[in-house]
């Protein structure tokens, strides 16, 4: 086996565990997240803080029965649940997990494919995610279901056009698709502040790209306040209401793992990506120089952590938002994407086109 | 007629009340005192006129119970029986005492009926059980009351 092909092997092992892992800890964060906003405190028997309580909770999942529902469309009932998983995980394929690393003549970078039509991939294959959404409304054979997944697709459709526009702008501002290169171009310093540097970070460059992207992934991801397919009060459960034990654990899991897709787009598009947070070069010096291990080495791993430091920020953030916000209603959600959004999102093209030719940016 | 709110522009953008809520939830996330109960270690005070399980009150390990038979005169769910019987020294006192706890629906009349100061219902509320029980008199004389 090369070492390029065994390269490739770990760097899929290391996203595809790493996303498998986000799954309880999500699931423990929400649960205890929303307990303490709640004033209350949470599953916290099982283990220290209830952290085994996410695996108590998939335990169940999967010694549940699998019963399927007799009206139901069988085929398009059973593969739903991965048209919705699948996608979710290859989205993660194009996103660096760190910097690229040259030793003994051999590359190594951290990224599983590096395409060159990066994030149109993403986008590309988070819209397919939809399609399992509607298999499901739709093969559930209920009302509710279909309703909701109605929703989802008139919803995703709305919001992927603002989630394109708003990150057209730094493309344009960094000449590249590569999710590789825009994280690599943000390490640049944009302007000098009493001798800190500021980072040419997207969300520096881009704030109001920042907020569009943020608020149309939001939309994107089915979370709240743009939970419209599962909304509880109304369609009891939206397009999983027929599924049961594995079957709804598979919807669950493609939710957590859109999140962490999303999450890390954002960190990677307008927070730097693989950028070390500000503070950790001096600590990568120190390591480096504490253990005798070659300084790349430590960066690299340094640039995962703060990777997944940034990730983890807004996971977080999607959890808060969920127990700060309520839902909005079906016609408020078109109408802030439709003649709030997206207007925005061509203000915004516009404005920045005008700074580059300009020379600002 | 609906007050009519006019928000002004800067409401109007959300943004900075989102950002608000947000701080709201943070600070009831870090701060805020929990108010839940941990149940078994905790458990919540309730008042002394709390009506819980039964106990019948003893003096001397004598049971007051004269079996006068107004407690089950006054029962509206009629869950209490008694069979009235003898002593030796021709007191009057129940040879059987039971109590149909399903169908107790703890309105206490039998407790404020009783001239003996006999019945009582207690604090205790954790009356859950896996079959349907029958409280006997055995059981009802043991004195896990709080109620002097």
């Amino acid at each position: 086996m090369t070492p390029e092909i065994s390269f490739m092997l770990i760097k899929v092992a290391i996203v595809l565990t790493g996303l498998l892992a986000v799954v309880p800890i999500m699931l423990f964060v929400e649960r205890r997240g929303s307990a303490l906003i709640q004033n209350r405190l949470g599953p916290n028997r099982m283990g220290p803080f209830g952290m085994f309580q996410a695996a108590c909770d998939v335990l169940k999942f999967i010694f549940k029965e699998d019963s399927t529902p007799t009206h139901v469309n069988k085929f398009y009932y059973t593969i739903a649940p991965w048209l919705v998983v699948i996608p979710a995980f290859m989205t993660f394929a194009v996103i660096p997990f760190a910097g690229s690393l040259s030793m003994d003549g051999n590359h190594f970078n951290f990224q599983v494919a590096n395409l060159d039509v990066g994030v149109l991939y993403c986008f590309a294959i988070a819209s397919l995610g939809v399609y399992g959404i509607i298999m499901a409304g739709w093969a559930s054979n209920n009302k509710y279901s279909l309703l909701g997944s109605l929703r989802s697709s008139a919803q995703m459709i709305s919001y992927e056009l603002t989630l394109g526009l708003s990150i057209v702008g730094l493309m344009m501002i960094f000449q590249s698709v590569r999710l590789g290169d825009i994280a690599a171009a943000q390490g640049e310093t944009l302007f000098t502040v009493a001798g800190f540097n500021v980072p040419k970070w997207g969300i520096f460059i881009q704030p109001v790209g920042f907020l569009l992207f943020l608020i149309s992934v939001f939309a994107e991801t089915n979370r709240l306040p743009f939970d419209l397919p599962e909304g509880e009060s109304e369609l009891i459960a939206g397009y999983h209401l027929e599924y049961g034990s594995m079957k709804f654990a598979l919807f669950m899991m493609g939710e957590f793992i859109n999140m962490s897709v999303a999450s890390a787009l954002i960190a990677t598009l307008f927070f730097g990506g693989w950028q070390l947070l500000p503070g950790l070069a001096w600590v990568v010096q120190q390591v480096a120089n504490i253990t005798q291990v070659d300084v790349l080495l430590v960066t690299v791993l340094f640039q995962g952590v703060s990777f997944v430091i940034k990730v983890a920020f807004f996971m977080w953030f999607f959890v808060w938002v969920r127990w700060t916000l309520p839902r909005f209603r079906f016609d408020q959600l078109m109408n802030l994407g439709w003649k709030v959004l997206f207007p925005l999102g061509l203000v915004n093209l516009f404005v920045t086109g005008i700074l580059i030719y300009k020379g600002v940016l | 007629m609906l007050a009519q709110r006019k928000p002004g522009i800067l409401n109007r953008f959300y943004l900075i009340e989102i950002v608000r809520g947000l701080w709201i939830t943070l600070r009831n996330f870090l701060f805020h005192e929990k108010v839940t109960l941990q149940f078994p270690e905790q458990r919540r005070d309730y008042s002394p006129r709390y009506r819980g399980q039964h106990y019948i009150k003893t003096v001397n390990e004598v049971e007051n119970c004269t079996a006068c038979m107004l407690c089950p005169t006054v029962c509206p769910a009629e869950c209490i029986h008694i069979v009235a019987g003898e002593r030796e020294d021709k007191e009057k006192y129940p040879i059987k005492f039971e109590i149909d706890i399903l169908r107790c629906c703890f309105c206490g009349m039998c407790e404020e009926a009783c001239p003996k100061d006999a019945i009582k219902l207690s604090n205790i509320y954790e009356m859950s059980q896996e079959h349907r029980e029958v409280y006997t008199k055995d059981f009802l004389l043991e004195q896990r009351g709080n109620k002097k």
